[in-house]
């Protein structure tokens, strides 16, 4: 009975048309939308540079990329990924879609500036990306000075005013969810029956609002240092370097919870809604997710254990880091007692969930190892280092971000994606992932550093096997993006709550119509209420 | 978030004391106080801040929220400069050279 | 259809369902973009502390070399400006416009007062030779690089707080027109409210550079 109205109901994807109606948005919903088709462009940018980062390191001679082009290629792969793929990805496009549903609101407390924040990160995004085109970056994503001030001759103003403007939009998308979360839920939308979703971009906006200026104003002291040779970070001067490093991984070190907790939060939904439970330990998940946030902004300097940093306050940031663990193995361990007795279904989102689980707790666990003083100066800068944070992030952030994508494709599009290609795409990622980066874990260990194009004859094998994974990974990512794009047209119409799951995101129509209810919902029940949902379910039939 | 009106007289006394507080951090910049004066210096300027955020800013009639928002953001500048000096400060302080 | 379509008007967004909501949303997404502002002058804060500590006594030297009586002049203008910034806050709390303009254009000509006597000063480190980069030279110390350190903080602080003024001063522009053409009332004048917000703070930022820029050691000298 509901799909026979789906050809004539208004929804927000034919409510109006044309290239206007969607560069002058103000729907969260095509906001979330633009978002998405933006990042997906960088993550096959910045996939590109990858690709033939990997395609040098089959052999150890320098035989496909000379060492300056491969300093470029490694730094392109790292700004764009990070800024302009990870940061933005879940926040800006299933947070700004989701986020006002599933607290019941209309829409962000400012769509303009939601409107605005995207743009920002286009036009951050064009500097970078002429920076590139023109010839590129060689500093690394970390800009380390004196390097990046005094003697790189590449374009580094051009890409460090796209990092800064790319920030503005992501310290004007947390601005906005924090100020959406306090005053636009909806009646009985209490704190404590929000969806954990929420509560973890709650925590991500707090790191975007105080930790981003931050990094700005050090790009723009970089700036300045580059331009008019002022000092700050000048040791010729009697300014230090390692103040650089403090102020950049102040932002840059919380900024790895900017990517993962809204992967944590998309984790939470898809565990809860397939196994028809309750998320076990609500309150522990939701404040551990704050507690991420704020733990996040104490641990900086275990980034900077070889830089002329007090071995004191080496002492101090190791310990420190160690607390981050408890929060994340809180997580981990409520989302395997949620499973415990639940109806479990293996349906994609879950797949991609499972495979965060995993994969975080490896890229997690080898963060403890990083975070002990005497271990992380053997393994310092090499690939160690490198698996650890892809595991992180690719495994963690992409793995959460490509689960919600599914879990929330048919609320988005009002189309249902093909399950067995899907779930093939998701075994392959899983699987290739593993192939690229649990090689480098071992090379790592074996002495092998980052950031080099030639590399002794005996590593060969293990980066042969990584290589192998990362056209595993390529194809894997490629196939969502076709059935996906497949799906806009032939897809199976998808129902208001194809999955069963408790969201109000999820009673309203699929997709939602312009102001995303016809009736401002009241919420008079817990998050993850599966009995109502199944009297409803009984009812509609 | 109910209307408060204060008087013109209030916000004269205020302005006058932030005058007052200017005219004295200058005058007592120079009296020898040692490392105190720039204790003196800071003291004073936070006063100032108080005054203008209490009264021109309203913080004294605002919510919960907002001062929970300000707190937050002095300790997390707190956090920044704090962490970043138990580094510059002991720099040498266990005999490693140069860490 | 409780739900939407409520008549669209400044005080009554389409997303909010009352006029308190907007204005308290509107109020604290400016508290939180002020937290922002903080982190932002943080970054140089944190710079300033660490290099003053590290050089005391240049940091001294080179402070005692600004004027600091058109400093604290400088300072008792802004408060000014402040001051009659929350007079025009409180007039359009009442809902007197002509108040309203009246205190506005005070406003902005205090600021701009502000920003020609900071020009002068700017100016007289031109001729000083006391800006950084390859010409500096800071008369009668050894240490060229630590003087430098304290100017290049000077202008990056005072220079980025002069381009919050000004912008403060569009701000102040827009409200004014927008005051003229009667977009405000006692009911609706969140723009006012949430502008004066900005602007005290900017001056808060000034009230913490005045002392750590122009004083330091004045008895030195």
């Amino acid at each position: 009975m509901i799909t026979a109205a789906v050809q004539e109901r208004e929804h927000y994807l034919n409510a109006s048309y044309g290239i206007k109606s969607w560069l002058l948005t103000k729907d969260h919903k095509r906001i979330g939308l633009l978002y998405l088709a933006t990042i997906t462009l960088f993550f096959f940018l910045g996939g590109a540079f990858a690709t033939l980062i990997r395609i040098e390191l089959l052999t150890p001679q320098g035989d496909l990329v000379s060492s300056e082009t491969y300093n470029k290629l490694f730094t392109m792969h790292g700004v764009t990924m990070i800024f302009f793929f990870l940061i933005p990805s879940i926040p800006a496009t299933l947070g700004n879609f989701f986020l006002p549903m599933m607290i019941g609101a209309r829409d962000l407390a400012f769509p303009r500036l939601n409107l605005l924040s995207w743009y920002l990160l286009v036009v951050g995004g064009l500097f970078s990306l002429f920076a590139m085109l023109a010839g590129g970056v060689d500093t690394g994503w970390t800009f380390y000075t004196p390097y990046s001030t005094s003697y790189s001759n590449t374009w580094v103003i051009a890409t460090a005013v796209g990092i800064f403007i790319a920030g503005f939009s992501s310290i004007l998308t947390g601005l906005n969810f924090i100020v959406t979360i306090h005053r636009m839920r909806a009646p009985g939308m209490t704190w404590f029956r929000m969806p954990l979703f929420v509560w973890a971009h709650y925590a991500t906006s707090l790191i975007q609002v105080l930790g981003t200026p931050v990094l700005a104003v050090t790009l723009l002291l970089v700036l300045c240092e580059r331009l008019f040779h002022i000092g700050i970070f000048d040791p010729a001067l009697g300014g230090d370097p390692v103040l650089f490093q403090h102020l950049f991984w102040f932002y840059s070190h919380p900024a790895v919870y900017i990517m993962i907790l809204p992967a944590m939060g998309v984790v939470s939904e898809i565990i809860s809604t397939f196994s028809r439970k309750p998320i076990f330990g609500y309150g522990f998940v939701a404040f551990s997710s704050v507690s991420i946030a704020v733990l996040g902004f104490l641990v900086w300097g275990h980034h900077m254990f070889v830089s002329t940093q007090s071995v004191y306050a080496g002492m101090v940031f190791s310990f420190l880091s160690y607390f981050v663990a408890i929060p994340s193995a809180i997580k981990v361990f409520n989302w395997t007692a949620t499973l415990y007795k639940g109806s479990i279904s293996f349906a994609t989102p879950m797949l991609y969930a499972f495979g965060f689980i995993g994969l975080f707790t490896m890229g997690g666990l080898t963060g403890l190892f990083l975070a002990c003083l005497g271990i992380d100066v053997h393994v310092t800068d090499t690939y160690f280092v490198v698996a650890h944070f892809h595991y992180i992030m690719v495994g963690g952030a992409i793995m959460g971000f490509l689960g919600g994508l599914h879990f929330w494709w048919p609320k988005m599009t009002g189309r249902m994606y093909p399950e067995g290609w899907a779930k093939l795409s998701a075994l392959t990622i899983f699987l290739g992932f593993n192939l690229t980066f649990f090689p480098q874990f071992i090379l790592g260990y074996l002495g092998m550093p980052r950031r080099y194009h030639v590399y002794p004859e005996e590593f060969q094998v293990l980066h042969v096997l990584s290589t192998a994974g990362a056209s595993v990974l390529a194809v894997g990512y490629m196939i969502p993006m076709i059935y996906l794009i497949w799906s806009l047209r032939y897809g199976q119409i998808a129902v208001a709550n194809p999955w069963g799951a408790t969201g109000l995101e999820w009673k309203t129509a699929s997709p939602p119509p312009l102001h995303n209810f016809d009736e401002t919902p009241i919420v008079t029940h817990e998050a993850y209420d599966y009995t109502t949902v199944m009297e409803e379910v009984i009812e509609v039939g | 978030m109910s209307e408060h009106i204060d008087s013109v007289k209030t916000y004269v006394l205020v302005f006058a004391a932030l005058i007052c507080a200017t005219l004295a951090t200058t005058a007592v910049a120079f009296v020898d106080l040692g490392p105190f004066s720039v204790v003196v210096a800071l003291a004073i300027a936070v006063c100032k801040m108080l005054l203008v955020a209490l009264f021109f800013m309203h913080v004294r009639h605002s919510t919960k929220l907002t001062r929970l928002v300000l707190l937050g953001a002095l300790m997390w500048l707190g956090i920044l400069i704090l962490m970043t000096l138990t580094d510059f400060s002991t720099r040498g302080a266990l005999g490693v050279p140069g860490r | 259809m409780a739900n939407q379509a409520h008549e669209e008007t400044l005080a009554l967004r389409e997303q909010f369902d009352t006029e308190a909501q907007q204005k308290d949303a509107s109020t604290l997404g400016m508290w939180i973009f002020l937290v922002t502002e903080i982190m932002f002058f943080g970054g140089m804060f944190l710079a300033y502390t660490i290099y003053r500590s590290t050089y005391p006594e240049i940091f001294a030297v080179c402070s005692s070399s600004l004027n600091v009586y058109i400093g604290a002049a400088n300072t008792v203008v802004l408060l000014c400006s402040s001051f009659t910034m929350v007079l025009a806050v409180r007039s359009a709390q009442l809902g007197r416009q002509r108040a309203i303009v009246f205190n506005l254009i005070l406003t902005l000509a205090l600021g701009f007062v502000f920003l020609g006597v900071k020009a002068y000063e700017w100016n007289e480190k031109f001729v000083e030779h006391h800006i950084p980069g390859p010409g500096f030279h800071f008369e009668g110390i050894a240490q060229q690089g630590p003087a430098q350190l304290f100017f290049s903080l000077y202008f990056a602080m005072t220079g980025l707080h002069a381009l919050h003024m000004l912008i403060g001063g569009g701000i102040l522009t827009w409200l004014i027109i927008r005051t003229k053409q009667g977009a405000f009332t006692a009911e609706y004048m969140t723009p006012v409210d949430v502008a004066g917000l900005y602007w005290h703070f900017v001056d808060i930022i000034w009230i913490f550079l005045f002392p750590l820029l122009y004083l330091i050691d004045r008895h030195l000298k």
